[in-house]
């Protein structure tokens, strides 16, 4: 017997088996509960009347719809904001500091909750009204960094060889952005869409803090329901949330997000 | 020229917006008003309230319970992440591999609320008293992957053959681990346990699903109650300023260490 476990030890690929056996039971089992909660009633009976609540409460479909329309919005924020900032950090011509790039990390790394209330209390002190203004605002404060990141790492790594050549050629600045450097950075560009999009359609503090609850957002419907009980309702809602996930993810076909996602490190 | 100064002062000027609030909270730190905006003289007396505790007493709690399941969950999944990284990493059959690390990317694709709920109905599920340790369980759940994240790198880094000769000279697994892999990706697992440290302590929304009814708070989880309740607890102001100071010198030390080992990597 111990022989046997040796051997198996010896092996490395088999290091892995107590991960694989922890992830089965805390990452894949726990989302199968949510599909399990969503497709049951409360004796533990099948049935798809969670979700027919959904579709006949046009409350929660529009707190919904009104979520995706201030998330999308956000993402496009940081990208127009983000985007000039990784180009620039990542040019040494413009830019030569490597804390640079570290300073605009940093917010990333300081507790949500410590963010956005600082945000409000800056928003008090300036004077600037509480509201959806002032969530956009903040929402992009938060989230910035997460889209500067990806694409300053892709536009570093980018082979500058393009770039001298589409010059050679005769392009013009401009032709060289937007038809080589701009194409290239798009990994970088779906993958901070990927790490802004998700948590901004999802979050609820954030909202709650800079509203004063004026503002639902989806991830507050979720947790409310999940609070009050409501588990297979809220469920329907957290597996709406796990499908536009799968979109994304299938729809960007990121499988280089664990690689953005380890160049946080 | 006059584009690099366009350039520069774009970045200055975003960068100070980013900070202003952070600046806010720290110069504030430093008056005793209750109200953020209102300065009634230079004082330490929220920092000297912060540390003896006396006024604050949930509030010390709060950071104690952080502090130590940041480092409790940061160790577990540091070990768990490493033996599973050096797993993953040396394993032969390509589908096995693939499982293993799709698995690991859902914690980091799923939005906190969604890990957060599904963990909650697990616990339910099974019907654990939710805690301490059920909550422990879930910052490894999603401290683990990052772990992984980092070590891997250096394993690729790694020549493979040192770990056989040690085999074939006789060493048993476990010694050879001990004298040849760890000290080859010490400073990824180093990098990985102050990852999954920052990453516990800042967690909001996987926590607020899981402390349980027991009244156990982190400090994100303190932080958000108080809000709701209206007023915030004008100690948060030294609280913020002191955390923003401890993950900006964490995080130059890992910087610092990452930028050594490129330039060894590349010496």
């Amino acid at each position: 017997m111990k022989r046997n476990l040796l051997r198996l030890a010896g092996k490395r690929g088999a290091w892995g088996f107590p991960y694989l056996i922890f992830m089965l039971i805390f990452v894949l089992l726990p989302l199968i509960l949510v599909g399990v909660y969503a497709f049951t009633d409360h004796a533990g009976h099948f049935t798809l009347a969670n979700f027919g609540q959904f579709f006949n409460q046009s409350k929660d479909i529009n707190t919904f719809l009104y979520s995706l329309g201030i998330a999308i919005i956000t993402t496009l924020i940081c990208i127009l904001i983000g985007y000039p900032i990784a180009y620039i950090l990542s040019n040494a011509n413009l830019c030569k500091s490597e804390v640079m790039v570290m300073l605009f990390i940093l917010p990333m790394w300081v507790n949500v909750l410590v963010r956005t209330l600082a945000t409000v209390a800056l928003f008090g002190f300036v004077g600037i009204p509480l509201g959806e203004g002032a969530l956009i605002f903040g929402m992009v404060y938060n989230f910035l960094p997460f889209m500067i990141l990806p694409i300053y790492n892709v536009l570093k790594k980018m082979d500058k060889s393009y770039i001298e050549a589409a010059q050679d050629m005769g392009a013009s600045p401009a032709k060289v952005f937007t038809k080589v450097i701009f194409p290239l950075s798009m990994p970088g560009v779906i993958s901070g869409v990927m790490m802004v999009f998700m948590p901004t359609i999802s979050t609820f503090a954030i909202s709650e803090l800079l509203t004063m609850n004026k503002i639902k957002l989806f991830g507050t419907t979720i947790q409310e329901n999940i609070n009050n009980g409501l588990w297979n309702y809220g469920s329907v809602l957290a597996l709406l949330m796990l499908v536009i996930i799968l979109i994304t993810t299938w729809v960007t076909d990121s499988n280089d997000t664990s690689e953005s996602a380890g160049g946080l490190i | 020229m006059m584009k690099k100064f366009f350039a520069q002062a774009y970045l200055w000027l975003i960068l100070i917006l980013l900070y202003a609030p952070i600046v806010i909270i720290a110069v504030f730190s430093f008056t005793e008003a209750k109200v953020l905006g209102n300065w009634t003289g230079f004082s330490f007396n929220l920092y000297t309230n912060l540390f003896e505790g006396g006024v604050n007493n949930s509030l010390m709690k709060a950071i104690g319970n952080t502090a130590i399941i940041g480092i409790v969950s940061a160790t577990f999944s540091t070990i768990l992440g490493t033996i599973a990284a050096i797993g993953i990493f040396n394993a032969q059959n390509k589908r096995y591999k693939m499982v293993m690390t799709s698995l690991n990317n859902i914690p980091i694709l799923n939005p906190d609320i969604i890990t957060g709920i599904s963990l909650f109905l697990l616990f339910v599920s099974i019907g654990v008293t939710q805690g301490y340790t059920t909550l422990t369980l879930c910052h490894i759940t999603f401290c683990t992957p990052y772990v992984v994240l980092s070590v891997m790198p250096r394993l690729q880094q790694m020549n493979p053959n040192t770990y056989e000769a040690a085999l074939d000279l006789g060493a048993t697994p476990f010694y050879a681990l001990r004298k040849i892999i760890i000290p080859q990706i010490k400073s990824g697992m180093i990098s990985g346990f102050i990852l999954a440290f920052t990453l516990s302590i800042d967690d909001f929304e996987v926590s607020v699903f899981n402390l349980g009814t027991n009244g156990l708070e982190t400090l994100s989880t303190f932080i958000y109650a108080d809000s709701r309740k209206g007023g915030l607890t004008p100690e948060l102001r030294p609280l913020s300023t002191i955390i923003f100071l401890t993950v900006l010198i964490l995080l130059l030390i890992v910087n610092y260490r990452s930028a050594k080992a490129n330039k060894k990597q590349t010496a």
